[in-house]
């Protein structure tokens, strides 16, 4: 009785935090695509992350900012794996601005590691203004600030779906149906995966075929949306595989103590009990 | 009692200190404290607690080092603190999770509290002091959840700074006086730093209150009987310091599974996108400690009627102890107590999932129901319960209770 009151204590907590979780009306559950980064043991691809870095790079990067990343986090431990010459390689194919220099001006240069990712635009307005409106959201933490799937336990389990969310979307673009066609906003797209309403400003970023792999993997656009959902995984989480391994190390010494502290308590107790 | 067996110092200057500040003194009574035999393990989170508390204010101190209270760049500096600095983001997500593990652990004391009637006489002192930390704990949590600077620190922040419009008269002025300005902006989130890292130290006081007001009358227990003579209590140290240990390393091994493996899974995914004064989310929630009195809040038709249904909530539990006129403590023997007990838990958890859903259609109706019980089981049902129900007849001793018969084993010193 007492253990099942306490089971059921357990199980009414749950659903109390059923605040975590509220379903945005109108938006279709993302797809289910399984990432090596998932669950406890889970760690990135390193491959994987590069392919989707270059995807972000000659795709995304034209409209999305990623203000949050530096050149420099490409070779950091747990992430995409870059080697350090690559990075300074990869940093000086950008221009930064820079200043002001001596005589007081902005100057441009070529990045170096230590610089954030460039922003496309220079400001909100500037990204509106060449967006029809719309403002591309910064990508770093996009997989952490939007759910593919909502429900306590579907979140306690699965996760929040925050890259299947960016899988979703981008290939779940499709004719509207029939029906909602009279009211199709000029200048949007039909996407049921997008997170505020139907319609998204964003034209279909991918077609087959778009970005060449380095290592030939095939690059149709689910192939493409799951390599840089991937890589938006890491941009929002960079310690993902850091804070599992110290998980492990921390909940066994826990558990070790817990036994010893549990085993000390009932010999003490033995003697007055 | 004690002797004060390890109080007194052994060393020359161990006197010379002692007979100037009797520090040993303290410590000796919180060894020695005698404590009722037979707690159970709902009775280890006060210890929890106060190592909560412990933690909140050391992750909570180094990561003010990292942060920067400015609209402008609050929001950054936490990401700065998630990627560059040294374990920032283990200081972030244990702060974030410990908060919510704070309030399991506060919830589940609470709860034990009213179940074995331990605001009873001689502790109203105890309960009241109690109920003003939870009230400090919730404004501290609030104020702590709008630093990050994210869509819901925002917007959480202004429709509960909001609610203080409803009084009359003065309303809009003191939302004014509240943010600093005439909207939610950078004055607030400075207040709302500056109060966020003072509060927890004026919690740490009222825990200091808290404990001298539990060690005057001595503990409650679950047989809810008086301590009558030196069988019914063993010292603090070593049996219940060893007994909270072993609970505290289990609570924080549920603590390192959420930190470790779903941090994020407390919070809300919109809080990672940052505040957007011209950007409504679609549903405004708070975090989930709050969300039974959010569902209070949103039952009454009425905004001021709200705001004083959900301030009257937690302010009833300040006259708990004159509420419950029945003169057995624990709800083990009461009957009837008990299972309105267990029902006015569910209530609580009902409120808690309705203040997540939005306020329309059958959640408004079952959120108005549950308010209603919410209120009458402190108002109706205990003042009656008292009066009415029949005890079961209570053990002799506390010992007796524990042991059954067995005779009681009074440890060696």
């Amino acid at each position: 009785m007492k253990m099942l009151k306490t089971l059921g204590l357990a199980v009414a907590g749950l659903a109390f935090i059923a605040g975590a979780a509220l379903a945005a009306e109108e938006q279709k559950e993302a797809k289910d695509v399984s990432y090596s980064f998932e669950g406890p043991f889970g760690h990135f691809n390193k491959a994987q992350l590069q392919r989707g870095y270059k995807v972000y790079k000659e795709v995304c990067a034209a409209c999305h900012a990623m203000k949050y990343v530096s050149f420099r986090n490409l070779d950091d431990e747990g992430g995409p794996g870059f080697s350090a010459e690559q990075v300074k390689a990869l940093a000086a194919t950008y221009t930064v601005q820079d200043g002001p220099g001596e005589d007081g001006e902005m100057f441009e240069r070529p990045g170096i590691p230590s610089d954030r990712f460039p922003s496309p635009f220079p400001n909100e307005k500037a990204a509106a203004n060449a967006n029809g409106g719309a403002v591309p959201p910064d990508l770093s933490l996009i997989t952490k600030a939007k759910a593919g799937w909502y429900g306590t336990i579907e979140q306690l389990i699965h996760g929040i779906g925050g890259p299947e969310y960016v899988y979703s979307v981008l290939t779940g673009y499709k004719e509207p149906p029939a029906e909602l066609k009279a009211e199709q906003p000029e200048g949007k797209y039909y996407n049921p995966y997008f997170a505020s309403g139907h319609w998204i400003s964003m034209a279909p970023p991918l077609v087959d075929g778009q970005v060449t792999f380095d290592d030939g993997a095939p690059n149709t656009v689910a192939d493409m949306s799951r390599e840089v959902s991937a890589f938006l995984a890491w941009t929002a989480e960079p310690k993902l595989e850091e804070r599992k391994s110290m998980g492990f190390a921390t909940l066994i010494y826990l558990a070790v103590l817990a036994l010893l502290l549990y085993l000390v308590k009932k010999k003490l107790w033995s003697r007055v009990h | 009692m004690s002797d004060h067996s390890h109080s007194r110092p052994k060393s020359a200057l161990g006197r010379w200190f002692h007979e100037r500040l009797p520090l040993s003194d303290l410590s000796g009574h919180m060894l020695d404290y005698p404590t009722p035999r037979n707690l159970n393990y709902w009775w280890t989170f006060g210890g929890i607690l106060t190592l909560m508390l412990v933690l909140q204010i050391i992750t909570g101190i180094v990561l003010a080092m990292h942060y920067t209270p400015h609209v402008d760049m609050a929001f950054a500096s936490v990401e700065h603190i998630m990627r560059d600095v040294n374990y920032g983001w283990l200081l972030r997500y244990l702060h974030a999770n410990g908060a919510s593990m704070f309030f399991v652990a506060v919830y589940i004391h609470i709860f034990r509290g009213m179940y074995y009637g331990s605001y009873k006489a001689p502790r109203e002192v105890l309960w009241m002091i109690g109920v003003l930390i939870y009230l400090v704990m919730m404004a501290t949590a609030f104020m702590g959840y709008v630093l990050p600077w994210g869509q819901m620190s925002f917007w959480g922040a202004k429709v509960i700074t909001n609610l203080f419009s409803a009084i009359p008269f003065f309303g809009e002025a003191i939302t004014t006086w509240l943010w600093g300005g005439y909207a939610v902006e950078n004055p607030t989130l400075n207040r709302f730093f500056s109060l966020h890292f003072l509060l927890p130290f004026v919690l740490a006081g009222l825990v200091v209150l808290h404990i001298w007001s539990l060690h005057v009358p001595g503990s409650n227990n679950p047989a809810g009987l008086t301590v009558r003579s030196g069988q019914d209590t063993l010292p603090f140290h070593p049996y219940f310091t060893m007994k909270d240990s072993f609970a505290t390393v289990v609570f924080l091994m549920v603590l390192g599974a959420f930190v470790f493996f779903t941090p994020n899974y407390l919070g809300h995914a919109v809080n990672y996108q940052e505040a957007d004064p011209l950007v409504t989310p679609a549903h405004i929630v708070p975090e989930w400690y709050y969300l039974p009195f959010y569902a209070i809040l949103r039952a009454i038709p009425d905004k001021l009627g709200g705001v004083v249904a959900m301030f009257g909530s937690i302010l009833i539990l300040f006259v708990l102890p004159w509420l419950d006129t029945s003169r057995v403590r624990s709800g083990t023997y009461r009957p009837i107590f008990k299972q309105f007990f267990w029902v006015f838990v569910i209530v609580c958890i009902g409120l808690g999932y309705l203040g997540s859903k939005p306020p329309e259609g059958a959640y408004v109706i079952w959120a108005r129901i549950l308010t209603a019980y919410y209120f009458i089981h402190f108002l109706v049902i205990l003042p009656l319960l008292g009066l009415l129900e029949s005890p079961k007849p209570l053990p002799p001793s506390i010992a007796e209770s524990v042991l059954a018969g067995k005779k009681p084993t009074v440890p060696a010193e």
